[in-house]
């Protein structure tokens, strides 16, 4: 299904890209670092006091992550680099889980009026029901089910991602207009020709819309869900150690949470290169 | 002459109880391999509905109906006809040789053979040079001869054609037309065509049936007796502008 006429970014445009993103970066630390400046020569303290023990230079964030962690250990942007691909490997697992139950649940909704009636209240309202509360539950039922602990974690991640994609894959599979499905129905074609030739086809610049919103969510969940299952090795746990040592060294905190947004911004980032070798540009919803 | 559309006392109600709209009342309708025949009339005379009860995407609820002597879902299965709509209805996640090669993928038609056909319908409708273009890349001249490419590329007796024109500025219309009348010629299917175009309908047909609404139902048949190569001389003859004006009078009076 490959569609790859669809114009890919030229090398320039690539380069732009990449320059904004500088640009958006070197605002950031002239915002930040002036904020500090302006507000300790003006020795104001509201609304964050510009002390280094609360906002810490932007130096000394960098600098942080190439300081060792612990003492003779490996520097901790090597800890964190690390604590990110376990955490990610948890969202991905956890991504894929819940990206194939929504699928799947999208197009058991879009089939069956009697399933989409019963479950779909349900649906949502799974979707209220805070994370924090959820994820102990997890944590505990998996723990008494000898399921591994990362894998708690994804199932965690899989809650938060699953819906994002159920709500567009039902949109998506009936975006086509009736006549596609008229002609579908001319050719003698049966449901599963319908949905696989036209209507999931036709879901897939829906389908990665969300799909793209559920990467970040998993690795919301998965961070989150690392903390009642309190197990090392991932990055939901360096978060909230360094959030607990704060005030010693915030700077920790910070290069951490530099590190997790890196790693969201990755995941996304392969989420839509896949969809850019699968649906056209002229197909895409969003870039 | 073998009969493609028999059709006896068809009607077709929509909803029920007070609510109950009849959009069709007693429809007779005789085709015979190699005719051309034009349902036109008003918006809500039923002939879109007509094309369907044909199509077998819709069914009669009342009457009879045979396609090539079948029951319409049997030679739906067997896919008797091929359909082209208003919308070219295009796929646009596929190129216009996989849009052609769609149906013989459905009817699990080998990919060499597919890839033959479609080359032959692309031929046929002039835009081999267009294969491997999107949809998006076409004109909706260009779009709507995909259409009809795919309609023929599994050689059906029956084409269906619901407006196809409708969308088209009068000059890729009349293009169109001539295209049409071409592969009629060439192949010797049978055309229901479906048309708000007065002239449209008598330029293209052997026969206009006339319809009126509210129930929709065939109010005259109308025979067009044109030589059968028409071309642009066709249009300015005075015989043409008699039927135009002919079926305009019947649809005229349909209406009072």
């Amino acid at each position: 299904m490959s569609e790859s006429t669809g114009k890919t970014s030229s090398p320039s445009k690539v380069v732009r890209g990449g320059l904004a993103m500088l640009a958006v970066i070197v605002a950031f630390i002239i915002l930040w670092e002036g904020y500090k400046f302006i507000w300790t020569t003006l020795e104001w303290t509201e609304p964050v006091n510009p002390s280094d023990r609360i906002l810490p230079h932007t130096w000394t964030i960098v600098g942080a992550l190439f300081q060792p962690a612990q003492r003779n250990g490996p520097i901790l942007l090597f800890v964190e680099l690390r604590a990110a691909m376990f955490t990610l490997r948890e969202a991905l697992v956890g991504f894929l889980i819940g990206g194939s139950i929504g699928f799947g649940l999208g197009v058991l909704f879009v089939r069956s009026q009697t399933a989409e009636r019963a479950f779909m209240p349900y649906v949502v309202g799974s979707q209220t029901v805070p994370i924090l509360a959820i994820a102990p539950m997890v944590v505990i039922w998996g723990g008494k089910l000898d399921i591994p602990q990362w894998l708690t974690v994804s199932i965690i991640a899989a809650y938060l991602t699953f819906f994002p994609v159920v709500i567009n894959t039902m949109r998506g599979l009936r975006s086509p207009q009736p006549t596609a499905v008229e002609l579908m129905r001319s050719y003698a074609s049966s449901p599963r020709e319908i949905l696989w030739k036209l209507q999931v086809p036709a879901a897939m610049p829906y389908i990665f819309t969300a799909l793209k919103v559920s990467a970040a969510a998993s690795v919301i969940g998965a961070l989150v869900g690392e903390l009642p299952a309190g197990f090392r090795g991932g990055l939901g746990r360096d978060l909230l150690q360094f959030s607990q040592q704060f005030t010693a060294a915030p700077q920790k905190l910070f290069a951490s949470v530099i590190v997790a947004g890196l790693a969201g911004m990755v995941f996304v980032g392969a989420v839509t290169l896949a969809e850019h070798r699968l649906v056209a540009a002229k197909r895409r919803q969003s870039t | 002459m073998k009969m493609v559309v028999d059709a006896r006392g068809l009607g077709k109600v929509f909803g029920s109880g007070a609510e109950a709209v009849q959009a069709l009342t007693n429809i007779d309708l005789r085709m015979e391999t190699g005719d051309f025949i034009s349902l036109i009339g008003p918006s809500g005379c039923g002939k879109s509905t007509l094309l369907r009860l044909v199509a077998d995407l819709l069914e009669p609820t009342s009457g009879e109906l045979l396609i090539n002597a079948k029951s319409p879902s049997r030679a739906r299965l067997d896919r008797d006809y091929g359909m082209v709509f208003q919308s070219a209805t295009l796929l646009d996640w596929r190129t216009v040789r996989k849009n052609v090669e769609l149906p013989l993928e459905i009817m699990d038609v080998a990919k060499e053979e597919r890839s033959r056909r479609a080359s032959e319908m692309l031929d046929l409708v002039q835009l081999e040079l267009f294969a491997d273009h999107y949809p998006w890349q076409l004109s909706g001249g260009m779009q709507q001869r995909v259409a009809i490419a795919r309609a023929l590329a599994f050689q059906p007796s029956l084409l269906l054609m619901d407006e196809p024109f409708g969308a088209l500025d009068e000059m890729s219309r009349e293009l169109m037309q001539q295209e049409v009348l071409r592969l009629w010629g060439e192949t010797g299917i049978s055309v229901v065509f479906v048309t708000h175009s007065i002239p449209e309908a008598v330029f293209l047909s052997t026969r206009v049936l006339v319809m009126t609404p509210r129930p929709g139902r065939i109010k005259t048949e109308i025979a067009i007796d044109l030589p059968t190569e028409r071309d642009l001389s066709t249009r300015e003859s005075p015989r043409y502008f008699e039927l135009i004006t002919e079926v305009r009078e019947a649809l005229r009076s349909g209406e009072s």
